[in-house]
């Protein structure tokens, strides 16, 4: 039983299904449980949390990134199953702790002040979230004390600043800088990302990585945590 | 089922109503005064006996006849010719219906070249830094051979966007004489793709060993009417206003054995017409019309395609220039011409003026390409792979051109549009509007399956070089290897037996027992 609905929610994180509303790749997907409905079915049955995210969400993580690399899948299949990831995480939150599930980390990530764009802190945010890590996403334009707040009031792992244009990829040097005077520049690390920034920006700033896209920003980030 | 082309659904057009019946009238003004110069003495006389004056020039070295082909004549003859023709294939699958008034364009390979040009990719070092290394396509032009004909032959048939094949390279090798090259070439191609395929006649006395052939392909002389895998272009009108003596007794011959046949005209505009548009769109399609007109009246009901080949002369050297602007302005005029009679029109597009593939013969070829296909011709003579104005075939450039027909059939696919996908889409913004991060990504996926969205380029490379040769290489490599279903061994043998000349290499089965 318990390797069965294992076996099921893999295989719905790779058709990228999160309820059973949703079209998988396969046809006639529609009306069979999705990952939502799979996994509340999986805690109400007693399968172990730790299976559940090893053998189900983790696992299928790694075949949907092999489907990738193959180039059977693209980046909205990739989406679509980090998104089902991501909600199996977040009814599983309330559970991790008895089941003695370790947290990946917590991120916050901002698109910073004076800039609208947020497609791709909105695609970061997805993917980190189908990494199994637990995402605040502040939003976008959002005031630089309102960022130091939110650091010091979340204690995140990590800080993830996007921006768009070159007006405004200035403002991550300025929210650095007042995590700085704040005292919490040590406490957390900070990634950037964005199409004017680059590694060489991010030295300069002070960041501790540069996500040329999204999945770079995802191995970054696992890469500062400590994983291979 | 024949293939099913694209259909434009607003063709574009240049000329207004007004100035389509202006052509026609200056057209059918010219035919009458001055009229043609017919080098055919048979063609002459079968104008004469259906009512053109015609008068016999004196003076003239060769033996040659004014012919003043009245009104009624042509008008006569676009009745009679048959409105939808069909090309057959040796795969039925592969046949194309053509329809005089349905804009659905259908992409044909182009002309016969006297050069092939092979590609390679030497690599060149880098002196102030040894250990960078690039790889450079190098061109390299020599005289076609039946081999390449088979090649190409070969990977049109693989090339998803060939509808249908000319023989795209001249035949030179030292064993092909002015008497085999006919039957040799028509085996090539037919024998290497199942589409269509479509050549001119070198010689007419191979006339019947090409159609013996084709019917033994089609099963039979009635086969070969019901499915005419092959068919014939003549050039029988010369610029100006010429019958030509053999080309015109070929097309004379063709149409009597019924099979289709396009009536091209290609003239120059500055050196064989006008070079104002209004002269040479009059000039050509006077001469096209006095094709189409002997034609009918050598064999009503002659499928005959109306073919239009303008060109406008280089300012430099007085050579053609394919890749002006103005060329596919008459050639998009031709189209409204022959859409007017109600005939299958063929045009062309794709042709670059350079001798090697690059940027410049990517923007010629690509203009023309776009507009003359958006102004529905039924028969593209597209110019698969053909440089140097027709002088020039290169297989690398073929398969680049498949990529740019890709993108122009996807771009001519129909809106859709309609109440049902309205109330998907308005629900699904309703939907996202609500939500956290306002993206519409979940939906992209059924529509990404489903082909609704266009590929990316092929060629694409890493970003940071162009590598669209090397990949288009590759490409060319992997159809290259692809197998092809050549005709069956007994017909193969049959067709070894009974049609004199061809070349035993061609023989697929020669080394089976």
């Amino acid at each position: 039983m318990s390797g069965d609905i294992i076996e099921a929610i893999k295989e719905n994180v790779i058709q990228g299904r999160v309820t059973r509303d949703d079209e998988g790749i396969e046809e006639d997907t529609i009306g069979q449980p999705g990952v939502t409905e799979l996994v509340n079915e999986a805690l109400a049955s007693g399968v172990d949390v730790s299976d559940i995210i090893n053998n189900g969400l983790t696992a299928s993580m790694t075949v949907v990134g092999q489907k990738f690399e193959n180039e059977e899948y693209y980046i909205p299949d990739m989406l679509a199953s980090a998104e089902a990831v991501g909600v199996a995480m977040e009814i599983l939150k309330p559970h991790l702790a008895k089941s003695g599930v370790k947290p990946r980390g917590k991120i916050l990530i901002a698109t910073v002040k004076g800039d609208m764009h947020e497609i791709g802190k909105n695609i970061v945010s997805i993917l980190l979230r189908g990494a199994g890590y637990n995402v605040i996403d502040l939003g976008n334009d959002v005031e630089t004390q309102d960022i130091v707040k939110a650091v010091r009031e979340e204690k995140p792992d990590f800080l993830g600043l996007s921006a768009l244009l070159t007006s405004t990829m200035v403002n991550m040097e300025d929210t650095i800088k007042a995590l700085k005077e704040n005292g919490l520049r040590d406490k957390v690390k900070i990634i950037i990302g964005g199409a004017p920034v680059s590694q060489e920006y991010a030295e300069r700033i002070g960041a501790d990585g540069y996500g040329a896209d999204g999945f770079h920003a995802v191995s970054m980030i696992e890469t500062l945590n400590g994983g291979d | 089922m024949p293939r099913e082309g694209i259909l434009v659904n607003n063709p574009i057009e240049r000329l207004s109503g007004e100035q389509v019946r202006q052509i026609h009238d200056a057209s059918i003004e010219i035919l009458d005064d001055p009229g043609l110069l017919c080098f055919n003495k048979n063609a002459a006389e079968i104008f004469q006996s259906h009512g053109a004056a015609v008068t016999s020039v004196s003076g003239s070295d060769t033996p040659c006849w004014t012919v003043k082909i009245p009104e009624k004549l042509v008008t006569d003859a676009l009745e009679k010719a048959p409105k939808t023709v069909t090309l057959g294939a040796r795969n039925p699958d592969n046949a194309l219906v053509m329809k005089g008034d349905e804009a659905k364009v259908f992409f044909i390979t182009g002309s016969e070249t006297n050069m092939w040009l092979d590609v390679d990719f030497p690599t060149y070092v880098n002196k102030s830094d040894p250990k960078k290394e690039i790889k450079i396509p190098e061109f390299k032009p020599r005289r076609g051979m039946v081999a390449d004909l088979c090649d190409s032959a070969h990977v049109c048939e693989h090339l998803e966007t060939v509808d249908g094949y000319i023989r795209t390279v001249n035949i030179q090798d030292k064993d092909i004489t002015e008497d085999n090259k006919d039957v040799n070439k028509f085996f090539a191609c037919l024998n290497n793709t199942t589409k269509h395929v479509m050549s001119g006649l070198t010689t007419l006395s191979q006339l019947d060993n090409v159609v013996k052939m084709a019917e033994m392909i089609a099963g039979g002389p009635d086969k070969l009417k019901e499915n005419p895998l092959i068919s014939f272009i003549t050039c029988l009108v010369k610029s100006p206003l010429q019958f030509v003596d053999d080309t015109t007794e070929t097309f004379m011959e063709v149409c009597k054995r019924g099979l289709p046949i396009v009536v091209s005209s290609s003239p120059q505009a500055g050196t064989s017409a006008p070079i104002k548009e209004a002269g040479i769109m009059a000039q050509i399609n006077a001469e096209v019309l006095a094709g189409i007109t002997l034609g009918q009246l050598v064999n009503e009901g002659t499928p005959v395609l109306y073919g239009s080949v303008p060109v406008r002369a280089r300012m430099d050297t007085l050579g053609d220039s394919y890749g002006s602007i103005e060329t596919s302005q008459y050639n998009i005029d031709c189209v409204q011409m022959a859409r007017f009679y109600k005939l299958p029109n063929y045009s062309t597009s794709g042709v670059s003026d350079i001798k090697i593939p690059g940027q410049q013969s990517s923007i010629e070829r690509l203009f023309s390409d776009i507009v003359v296909a958006l102004s529905g011709p039924q028969f593209l003579h597209c110019a698969f792979g053909l440089l140097d104005c027709n002088s020039v075939f290169c297989l690398l450039q073929a398969v680049l051109d498949d990529a740019h027909f890709q993108m122009i059939k996807f771009f001519l696919k129909s809106p859709r549009i309609n109440e049902q996908e309205l109330e998907t889409v308005k629900k699904q913004i309703r939907e996202a509007v609500v939500t956290p991060q306002k993206m519409f990504i979940n939906y992209i996926r059924p529509v990404m399956r489903s082909g609704e969205i266009s590929p990316p380029y092929p060629f694409e490379g890493d970003g940071d070089s162009d590598d669209v040769f090397a990949l288009a290489n590759e490409r060319l490599q992997e159809l290259r290897a692809k197998s092809v279903e050549h005709i069956d061994p007994d017909t193969t043998a049959r067709i070894f037996r009974e049609i004199p000349g061809l070349l035993p290499r061609l023989n697929v089965y020669k080394g089976d027992k």
